[in-house]
């Protein structure tokens, strides 16, 4: 019978190297499988973009693989379709991530495409034209969106537009029809590079054949351009209970979402939150707010509460969809649930039960390559210690009931709240 | 790939065991011949509306207790009706599989369906359905399939109507889940870290009471043939058009079905392993400009359904031009066939795919549940050994045998004015 406290990825058993050129390199051996995965990041997100050029580096994540020196679009895409292999690259706030898989037999291709395309991207014109057009029809599709509309309006209202929240990565259509080729080129030089990136290869694969393939890819990899890394802070004036109402025509439900700034991955009192928010809208049937808002009042089919827990102060939000008749009742319902949560303790039943439910949890989210790898590279990029997973379930047990009120009370301010809608003219329907 | 033990318990339960000894959990489903084809007028979206009743309590464990046991367990739940089938799964820690075999033991048998949570699941469900209007796709997709299936249930969207979820009783709903809901018209599935004969144990002890009777008769109309192409159009307040083109295809049982696979993951590239931006659709749709986005759906089911292409255009573009290359694309492909280097490179595809798919003790649990749903247990476990022996003289055989005008069905998504819309609502 297998062993979870012996297979949990630990400094034991994770093979991790700092590479010359300040790369890190974290390894884990997975021999059940017959694939291998890849996850990694660099310091280059949105938080990195000059006003006014917002979706810059989404679209630069996007782009690298449509050509390199050495490879055209058609090349770079055939080699790994070819073998049944897969690599993508994304924009987020404060880094730029990618992932792929490939049979084990296929890293070294796997590797080879991933260093091509972070160090060589050449964005020809036309490809970089086409990512556009998609980029666009992807905006103006999402603006008829009515979950997209409501969190969009409730980002824009709890950041203000001097703050990196404040924007999508994808940017907004004005925004991304300014982006030139050169903006791309330039954005790549001076912030693609070795320093602060992270590289997760987990699967069929010997360690040291990983590090070797991976020194192969990226080791003589050098930028002197890279800048200082930027982080985001606290925006200095909260807004106060603002209400930003989207209406968008033809549609027959409204979307709620809510949100105050919440924790940040690295907060002290994070893992606190963490448990505060399952017990607010995930626990269960989507913890209290489901158990209000859609299993007593039958208002929702969804209804739930998100803690972000990036690298700096992302939102705690909650999300419901609801008619648009019942939306000030959805609201009310969620903010007597958030009343409650910061001014009562919860019960014990509530603790031990989320405790069990953050630890019991962990077999199932370290089951497949892609949830080792993500667990390794949160633990590296979030400066957790490669223990974190061995020490956890020790972690959850010591947080008390007195832990999750003050941790609700230090976030959650139901007048602070931003409170978006998005749906149909209620006046007109 | 682990051995498959196939079982079958004296009430009719067929049982599928595949011990997975790679992590320390077991994936527990339970499987019903029963969806949204086998629904008559007037109670469409009568399957998924008693999946959601099956979470609302039943005396042993009441409205909540198991969402709770399950999360302290560590574990996942949830399910999930198709057209073919209603499907409920557990994925535990191994050491708790318990309660997910006694939990599907007891509601086989036991949901309350207790009158005032049933009233409140309408409102949940109508909600449900609201929100996937919500999405212009929606009402292109609900309009495509009405028109590709005049008779047959397949021609309703698997939430039903708004109408009959508004008249609905707790009486159809629970004559509906006594009548399906018994073990000859199940299939019960574990895949994961036990003992086989430990595990056959334990469900005999588990289900081996339950009574059943004969295996009911499931309602469903035959689709007649269709005598010619379809269109339909949808207009929908927004900025992005939409264009879907149909073809009737064979039930997953059909040999012709795997011909049909490795046609689309030439044509799309839709193996499950990439996106697959060297596949002639995506060359002729998206890098010239014609389209965002193009996808193909390949749905396996118990009866014939289609095979169905969806196009996002960009904006200034025109769904004629998308047809047109579609055409080409079909045409070109009835003409000159398929490369071996196209079909060496599906056949890659499709290895990887699998091995990506089995990682998971649920994704096969998955596999082996809509298996049994599709009428032989080794579908999942043959269907790359399937996909292997189709030849390119295979494929151009069913590209010219499907891909035909005569049974085409095409949908066109128009996006209005939202100006326009809201000064006439």
């Amino acid at each position: 019978m297998t062993n979870l406290q012996a297979s949990i990825p630990n400094s034991g058993n994770i093979t991790r190297a700092e590479l010359d050129n300040s790369i890190t390199l974290l390894v884990y051996e997975n021999p059940a499988v017959q694939s291998v995965n890849v996850m990694g990041s660099l310091q280059a997100g949105s938080i990195y973009e000059k006003r006014g050029r917002s979706g810059l580096a989404s679209l630069v994540a996007g782009a690298l693989m449509t050509g390199t020196t050495s490879r055209d679009f058609d090349a770079i895409h055939g080699a790994l379709e070819d073998v049944g292999a897969d690599l993508g690259f994304r924009g987020h706030v404060h880094k730029v991530g990618f992932a792929g898989k490939a049979l084990a037999e296929d890293l070294s291709l796997l590797l080879d495409a991933a260093g091509d395309a972070l160090r060589n991207p050449i964005f020809p014109a036309e490809h970089v034209e086409r990512l556009r057009g998609e980029r666009l029809t992807w905006l103006q599709y999402s603006s008829f969106d009515t979950r997209y509309r409501a969190a969009k309006a409730m980002r824009e209202a709890l950041y203000p537009d001097t703050h990196p929240y404040h924007y999508g990565t994808y940017g907004d259509e004005a925004s991304i029809a300014k982006i030139t080729v050169d903006d791309l080129k330039d954005f790549h030089a001076g912030h693609f590079g070795p320093r602060g990136m992270i590289l997760v290869i987990v699967g069929a694969v010997a360690a040291t054949d990983a590090v070797e393939l991976a020194m192969d890819a990226f080791g003589d990899w050098v930028n002197s351009e890279q800048p200082a890394v930027l982080q985001a802070h606290e925006p200095e004036n909260a807004p106060d209970g603002l209400r930003p109402t989207v209406v968008v025509p033809g549609k027959t439900q409204s979307d709620i979402n809510m949100g105050i700034i919440g924790p940040a991955r690295k907060a002290e009192d994070y893992l606190s939150a963490q448990l505060a928010n399952s017990v607010l809208g995930e626990f269960g049937m989507m913890g209290r707010i489901g158990k209000s808002v859609r299993e007593e009042k039958g208002l929702a089919y969804y209804a739930y509460s998100r803690l972000g827990g990036g690298h700096g102060p992302d939102p705690w939000t909650i999300s419901a969809g609801v008619n648009p008749d019942n939306v000030e009742l959805a609201i009310a319902s969620i903010m007597e649930e958030i009343e409650r949560l910061t001014t009562e303790t919860v019960t014990d039943e509530d603790l031990a039960d989320n405790q069990s439910y953050f630890t019991g949890r962990m077999p199932l989210r370290l089951e497949s390559n892609e949830g080792i790898a993500s667990h390794i590279h949160s633990m590296e990029s979030f400066e957790l210690g490669l223990d974190y997973l061995a020490n956890y379930e020790g972690m959850i047990y010591g947080i008390t009931k007195d832990d999750l009120l003050r941790a609700a009370q230090n976030y959650l301010c139901p007048e602070g709240m931003v409170v978006a809608v998005a749906g149909p003219d209620q006046a007109a329907s | 790939m682990p051995k498959l033990t196939h079982h079958k318990l004296p009430n009719g339960l067929t049982v599928l065991l595949r011990e997975a000894h790679s992590a320390p959990v077991i994936s527990w489903w339970l499987a019903y011949r029963v969806g949204s084809r086998n629904e008559p007028t007037g109670l469409t979206g009568i399957s998924h509306w008693v999946e959601h009743m099956m979470f609302k309590g039943t005396e042993r464990f009441p409205a909540g207790a198991l969402d709770r046991e399950i999360d302290r367990a560590g574990g996942q739940w949830n399910a999930f009706t198709s057209m073919d089938a209603t499907k409920y799964f557990e994925t535990l820690p191994a050491n708790k599989i318990d309660i997910a075999l006694d939990a599907e033991a007891d509601r086989m048998t036991g949901a309350l369906f207790d009158a005032d949570e049933t009233e409140s699941e309408r409102t949940v469900i109508i909600s449900e359905r609201q929100g996937a209007e919500n999405q212009p796709t929606f009402w292109l997709q609900e309009e495509v399939r009405g028109a590709a299936f005049r008779v047959h249930g397949y021609h309703h969207e698997i939430i039903g109507d708004e109408a009959d979820l508004r008249s609905m009783t707790r009486s159809d709903l629970y004559a509906h889940y006594r009548r399906h809901y018994q073990p000859a018209n199940a299939a019960a599935i574990a895949v994961g870290a036990f003992d086989t004969a430990e595990m056959l144990a334990k469900i005999e002890e588990h289900y081996g009471a339950i009574e059943s009777s004969e295996a009911p008769d499931l309602f469903s109309r035959a689709e007649p043939e269709q005598a010619g192409e379809r269109r339909v159009m949808v207009e929908r307040p927004g900025k992005t058009a939409f264009y879907e083109m149909c073809h009737r295809i064979p039930a997953a049982d059909h040999e012709d079905w795997f011909k049909l696979r490795l046609l689309d993951a030439i044509l799309s590239g839709s193996s499950g392993a990439s996106d697959n931006k060297t596949s002639r659709l995506y060359q002729a749709l998206v890098k010239t400009e014609i389209a965002a986005g193009v996808g193909a759906w390949l749905t396996p089911t118990v009866d014939p359904y289609l095979y169905s292409i969806i196009v996002t255009l960009r904006e200034g573009r025109q769904p004629e031009e998308a047809e047109a290359a579609l055409l080409d694309e079909i045409a070109r492909l009835q003409s000159d066939g398929v490369s071996e280097a196209e079909l060496n490179k599906a056949r890659k595809q499709t290895r990887a795919a699998f091995a990506y798919s089995t990682e998971s003790v649920t994704e096969q649990a998955y596999g082996l549940a809509q298996s049994f749903i599709l009428g032989d247990v080794t579908w999942f476990d043959r269907y790359a050994e399937r996909l292997m022996a189709v030849t390119a003289d295979d494929v151009l055989e069913v590209a010219d045998r499907y891909l035909v005008p005569r049974s085409r069905v095409v949908g066109i998504l128009h996006p209005t004015d939202p100006e326009q819309e809201a000064a006439g609502a």
